[in-house]
């Protein structure tokens, strides 16, 4: 494991599950982390927090840097962490939404239950993994012409639900509606395009999945209704994914030429390369960024749009309705309070998600009474989470919550220490049937490997962050 | 394999791929990057050299020449359904020109690279006795 300075930080306790490192040095604002002692003691593990210290350092960032329970190591900015900008001073950073711009969770919610599922598992498994390519060098059905691929990349979901991929229905329970307004496919290099032409359909590799789930628990029955999950034993599936070569390639291409107009030497680090918000570079890539984040939308419903023909060749009568679907690398602008004022600012969340409470004007209407619904998948082999969101995150995190588990082991270490076999097996007692592309793949993405889900989901609970919904078992994984 | 010998070396990171590679020259230290890629793309498959293309690229330091020289390669995996088996590779001053054998990647299982970045990244000359040898750290974000 990486050695690092982090155990000379100094870091004061400030409330139940929240830490704060001051502000020092370079540092223009503090750092508030939400943690247990044992997610403390495991962030501490690798340069998460020398990241955070970096990332407090950027011009124009506003209050505090968030890092949450799910937080690790990224490059440049840490995963699990959160930084808002101030619109005149501040920058937009593509190191600080990710290279997966966009990448993000759904889930459906069916109206079938685990007994008749079960039945024809394997043959419904098969099927997705026929139509949904997953891995390197599959291609998908849809590879589209340019101007196909340019309406994709400007509307996003209306030319989903122009082609019938997609209902109107769907497109309300998406953020943004699927579409975020300022897209521009011309900001989008050709070799993006070219990266991302045939991939639109398919899942990717590395952490990416579809899981076929179990609802296991509910805890709180009336929200859980409202989103349309209404039973233990219900089948639901959940779609990870993000904006594949496209959205890549738009994050690198963007940090090259920003590097060339500002350099970094002012920077904290070089991977934190920006640009103010509102200069043209700034503003060509926040409409390339809106433009892959619109690929990712689509990418994530066409998916949906396979698994609903997969499902329905063995369950005629079987719905698949959306729920809901979230960003989770991004840059939204957004109204916060910012001592006791709403500001417009830019709040970058990589490895992050947007928790909004009731009322929100961003929530669709079907949920603006009890807030947006919120994912945190877990890793292969253990429960994902239903969270909502509170008007506490609004205080506390500039509305957001953590993503997934987090990884403790690297990919090497990953490979050299677990075993295929011990993998095989382990889905096999948890009755989890497994298709992937590449064991090796699946191996790096073992359970051992990501921090404990559950104390993730049950720290957003107790912060109030994000309140616990409903806990999801799977019962059938696709992995790239 | 004496240290000296080694072409490239994997490293620990908790969500990437990070390499150390070596070189005599500065474009052999290029070319053994470019191994490190395979290796990590093909895991313990070796991929084959069917195929040829002619790459350049320019960066304004070594730096961000081997960023654009990675970014190529993730490019010709993703476009143009070539994976990297080894290259040939010419720098001079801020260009770059390099010519990348391999095959097609639809004959095999392959790791995907979302993206080269500048994460820990370093290029630097080592002198180990009358020897000089170079060496590079890459992070990949998968």
């Amino acid at each position: 494991m990486e050695k690092s300075t982090e155990n000379k930080l100094k870091i004061d306790k400030i409330d139940n599950y929240i830490w704060q490192i001051k502000k020092t040095g370079k540092m223009n604002v503090p750092i508030n982390i939400f943690a247990s002692e044992k997610i403390l003691d495991k962030i501490k593990e690798d340069k998460t927090l020398s990241q955070a210290k970096n990332m407090a350092a950027m011009p124009g960032v506003v209050k505090n840097i968030i890092v949450l329970p799910d937080a690790h190591q990224g490059y440049g900015a840490c995963i699990g962490g959160v930084a808002a900008y101030d619109l005149k001073e501040g920058v937009i950073s593509p190191g600080e939404i990710g290279y997966d711009i966009n990448c993000g969770v759904r889930l459906l919610a069916s109206n079938l239950d685990k007994k008749e599922f079960l039945g024809k598992r394997k043959e419904v498994l098969n099927e997705i993994y026929k139509n949904v390519p997953s891995g390197v060098g599959k291609e998908s059905e849809f590879t589209l012409s340019d101007e196909e691929l340019n309406e994709v990349l400007n509307t996003g979901l209306d030319w989903a639900v122009k082609k019938k991929y997609a209902t109107k229905k769907d497109q309300e329970c998406i953020e943004d509606n699927g579409c975020i307004i300022g897209a521009d496919s011309s900001k989008v290099s050709q070799k993006a395009k070219a990266r991302g032409r045939s991939q639109l359909g398919s899942l990717g590799s590395g952490n990416h999945f579809l899981e076929i789930q179990e609802v296991e628990s509910i805890f709180d029955k009336k929200i859980a209704k409202e989103m349309g999950i209404k039973e233990t034993g219900q089948i639901v599936v959940m779609i990870h994914c993000g904006s594949r070569g496209l959205g890549h390639q738009t994050a690198s291409d963007y940090i090259m030429k920003m590097e060339k107009e500002y350099g970094w030497e002012h920077l904290p680090d070089r991977e934190l390369i920006c640009a103010p918000i509102d200069s043209p570079l700034g503003k060509d890539y926040r409409a390339a960024m809106a433009a892959a984040a619109n690929f990712a939308f689509t990418n994530r419903q066409l998916i949906t749009y396979q698994v609903r023909k997969s499902f329905s060749k063995f369950f005629p009568k079987s719905k698949l309705e959306l729920i809901y679907d979230i960003c989770h690398n991004i840059a939204k602008f957004e109204e916060h309070k910012i001592d006791g004022e709403n500001q417009t600012l830019c709040v970058h969340r990589k490895g992050a998600t947007r928790s909004f409470g009731p009322g929100r004007k961003e929530i669709p209407e079907k949920y603006r009474k009890i807030g947006q619904p919120i994912f945190i998948p877990g890793s292969m082999g253990t429960f994902s989470y239903v969270l909502i969101g509170t008007k506490k995150a609004e205080e506390l995190s500039f509305g957001s919550t953590a993503h997934g588990a987090g990884r403790v082991l690297s990919r090497s270490f990953a490979i050299k220490n677990l075993s295929v076999d011990n993998l095989k097996k382990e889905m096999n007692d948890k009755d989890i049937m497994l298709k992937a592309g590449s064991m090796k793949g699946a191996l790096e993405e073992a359970p051992e490997a990501y921090k404990d889900v559950n104390e993730v989901a049950r720290v957003s609970d107790e912060l109030g962050i994000g309140q616990l919904v409903a806990r999801l078992r799977p019962l059938a994984v696709v992995k790239g | 394999m004496k240290e000296m010998e080694k072409k490239f070396v994997f490293l620990e990171h908790t969500a990437d791929i990070k390499f150390k590679a070596f070189g005599s020259t500065m474009n052999n230290l290029f070319e053994n990057c470019a191994l490190a890629f395979s290796s990590c793309i093909s895991g313990d498959k070796k991929i084959a050299s069917k195929k040829k293309k002619i790459v350049e690229v320019s960066g304004d330091d070594l730096e961000a020449l081997l960023y654009n020289f990675m970014d190529e390669l993730i490019y010709l995996l993703d476009a143009e359904n070539l994976a990297v088996s080894s290259a040939k590779v010419k720098i001079l001053k801020n260009k770059l020109k390099a010519e990348i054998i391999g095959d097609n990647t639809k004959k095999y299982s392959l790791n995907h690279v979302k993206a080269a970045t500048y994460a820990e990244m370093y290029i630097k000359k080592i002198t180990s006795g009358k020897k000089e040898k170079y060496e590079a750290q890459v992070v990949l974000d998968v």
